[in-house]
């Protein structure tokens, strides 16, 4: 809904810095989680009396734990190289949405707690303790982070804002303040098996829908199953693929190709997740327990490899951190990577020709690629370098006569952010989350405008959420927003090839 | 949060929507649309009383393409769209909606 959000107009070309405007985004607060939300995670339930003695201690664990940390705390020489570079900052001016102010909220505290010169001479080393006002900055800020890690592309000495907002949830949470949105979400993922709340009653009926529908149009059956034993892959989706649209028209693409290649394939109802939260709140733990529900469901259905769908953090933790975080998976076939994208998969038949594309069916799209910043930043696809940039854009233009890039200063590794990452993806941050998608719109304005594009397709549900809401304050429809496999599922001719 | 309707209290999260589900009825629907600025017709309460039989059911919302076919079945081919959907409900059939017939929001990456 184009509400009271104010939007500049888009010009397509190179963004100016805005003015800068301390404290636009001071009172930008998210909600909070509940106690019982917070408990479940094995967080207090509410602050604890002690917690300012708590955070600071929670602090020196983490900088003990996370030697990246206590580099990023201590390297950095100001160099300025990042303060343009996050579309939070380019969005609402706000100085502390600048990546090194973001990361002074906590070393500020560093200094003061943990080196000398802090301790011993606060005002000249600019040191300041932990206090009600620190934690209002931190809670506000460090979720104003989307923790897409553009900033650390262009900092000379790598340092990962996202790390650190990572870190300062993780701590906050430890003293009993969690934020709503994530942990009432972990809540849910951890006690009936994904974000939504689907309970398998209902996901039975929504595959049963999916299949139905997909017959009618197509007069071809293609099964989408759920918790068959046996089955070649079991496939993990972000559950707003049983949801929302365009969400949905990819997860009917997933099913078609897996028709194709005859290969046998299930949903599992107790991990119908793949998305993981527990990475935004910074807490290992959370991360683990969420990710353990999915070698539990693959070694239980007794498949042979497991296939991800389109969902962008999760990748990361599927491609960076299943291994250590859940493997080692020795009861899965080993001739397959773990996990493999659905990306992988449909581009590895269409190089083995074993998929029949009509380009046709695509024709009426002009189709541009939005990078998700955790695949583009933060993992890879396939053998080669940049494999994630290019295998999604190689399947793009297999299904589609029309392709065209954005700007690229906006696009793979310095794509920017959906601006509903990280855990924002929440109401009560709509003027944020508005406000920083404004880097990409203007991108995505630029290409209408010079190329016709009108079909934005990307792969992550976070991605394709965020920008049906926000597109239509930038006066871009909001039916621009495609799922890759949506555009597959157009193109497959259903039986035109044997597969595999 | 809460709010006050003919003399009764009504207990709701942060966004407005009811924590109890019997809570609900007409009134409570009509007022709840008035405040979102939904101006409820015979096509509105179409949407509402799916929305409240599927999660009888389900004990979920339907996902949109369930929701977008039974409204078309019910009124009209040209009916069955999100597009239609986001014209009755311009906050989204999925959130706006939800509220209105006195589900749970939902949340996850929506």
């Amino acid at each position: 809904m184009a509400g009271k959000i104010e939007t500049p107009p888009l010009t397509g070309d190179k963004l100016p810095i805005p003015p800068v405007s301390p404290g636009a985004m001071a009172n930008l607060s998210p909600n909070r989680a509940a106690e019982g939300h917070n408990t479940f995670l094995n967080f207090p339930g509410v602050r604890v009396g002690d917690w300012k003695e708590k955070a600071v201690e929670k602090m020196g664990d983490l900088l003990d734990k996370y030697k990246s940390l206590r580099v990023f705390m201590d390297i950095c020489v100001k160099c300025g190289s990042c303060t343009d570079k996050c579309h939070y900052f380019l969005g609402t001016g706000d100085p502390n949405n600048m990546p090194v102010a973001r990361q002074e909220l906590m070393r500020k505290v560093y200094r003061k707690e943990f080196t000398l010169g802090g301790k011993l001479f606060p005002g000249l080393s600019r040191a300041e303790e932990m206090s009600e006002d620190v934690l209002a900055q931190w809670w506000s800020y460090y979720h104003q982070c989307s923790q897409c890690r553009r900033c650390s592309v262009y900092c000379p000495y790598g340092i990962d804002t996202a790390e650190i907002s990572m870190a300062a949830r993780e701590i906050m949470d430890s003293v009993g303040v969690g934020q709503k949105y994530c942990n009432e979400i972990l809540g849910k993922v951890l006690e009936i098996g994904n974000n939504l709340g689907i309970n398998p009653h209902a996901l039975a009926n929504t595959l049963e829908f999916v299949e139905e529908e997909q017959e009618e149009e197509s007069q071809v059956k293609v099964r989408y199953p759920m918790d068959e034993s046996g089955a070649d892959v079991l496939l993990i989706a972000p559950s707003a693929d049983f949801f929302s649209s365009p969400h949905i028209e990819g997860f009917t693409g997933y099913g078609k190709i897996f028709h194709e290649a005859g290969v046998s394939w299930t949903v599992s109802s107790y991990a119908s997740e793949f998305a993981n939260f527990g990475m935004f709140i910074g807490s290992y733990d959370t991360m683990r327990r969420v990710a353990e529900r999915i070698r539990e469901a693959a070694h239980d259905l007794k498949v042979k490899r497991i296939v991800v769908g389109e969902c962008g953090h999760a990748w990361r933790v599927g491609y960076s951190f299943w291994n250590t975080l859940i493997g080692p998976f020795d009861f899965l076939d080993p001739s397959y990577r773990t996990p493999t994208h659905i990306c992988e998969f449909t581009w590895d038949l269409i190089q083995r020709d074993g998929v029949k594309l009509d380009k046709s069916a695509n024709d009426e799209r002009v189709v541009t690629f939005h990078d998700s910043c955790n695949v583009s930043r933060a993992s890879r696809m396939g053998d080669m370098p940049g494999g994630q940039y290019d295998i999604p854009r190689n399947i793009i233009k297999a299904v589609c006569n029309h392709f065209v890039d954005m700007d690229e200063e906006t696009i793979k590794e310095a794509t920017y952010c959906c601006g509903g990452g990280g855990g924002l993806l929440t109401d009560e941050l709509m003027d944020l989350r508005v406000k920083g998608a404004l880097p990409r719109a203007n991108a995505l304005h630029g290409v209408m405008e010079s190329h016709g594009v009108n079909t934005m397709a990307m792969i992550c549900a976070i991605c394709k959420a965020q920008f049906t809401k926000v597109l239509p304050y930038y006066h871009i429809p909001m039916d621009m927003v495609a799922s890759v496999h949506q555009l597959v599922s157009s193109a497959v001719v259903l039986g035109g090839k044997k597969g595999v | 949060m809460a709010f006050e309707l003919n003399g009764k209290k009504y207990e709701t999260d942060e966004d407005g929507y009811l924590l109890n589900l019997d809570d609900w009825d007409k009134d409570v629907a009509n007022f709840l649309a008035q405040q979102e600025g939904v101006d409820m017709t015979e096509a509105h309460w179409e949407v509402v009383d799916f929305l409240r039989e599927y999660y009888d059911e389900y004990k979920i919302a339907p996902m949109i393409r369930i929701l977008t076919k039974a409204i078309g079945k019910k009124l009209g081919p040209d009916k069955g769209n999100t597009k239609y959907l986001y014209e009755l409900y311009p906050g989204g059939p999925a959130k706006q909606a939800c509220k209105i017939a006195g589900l749970p929001k939902p949340t996850g990456c929506v």
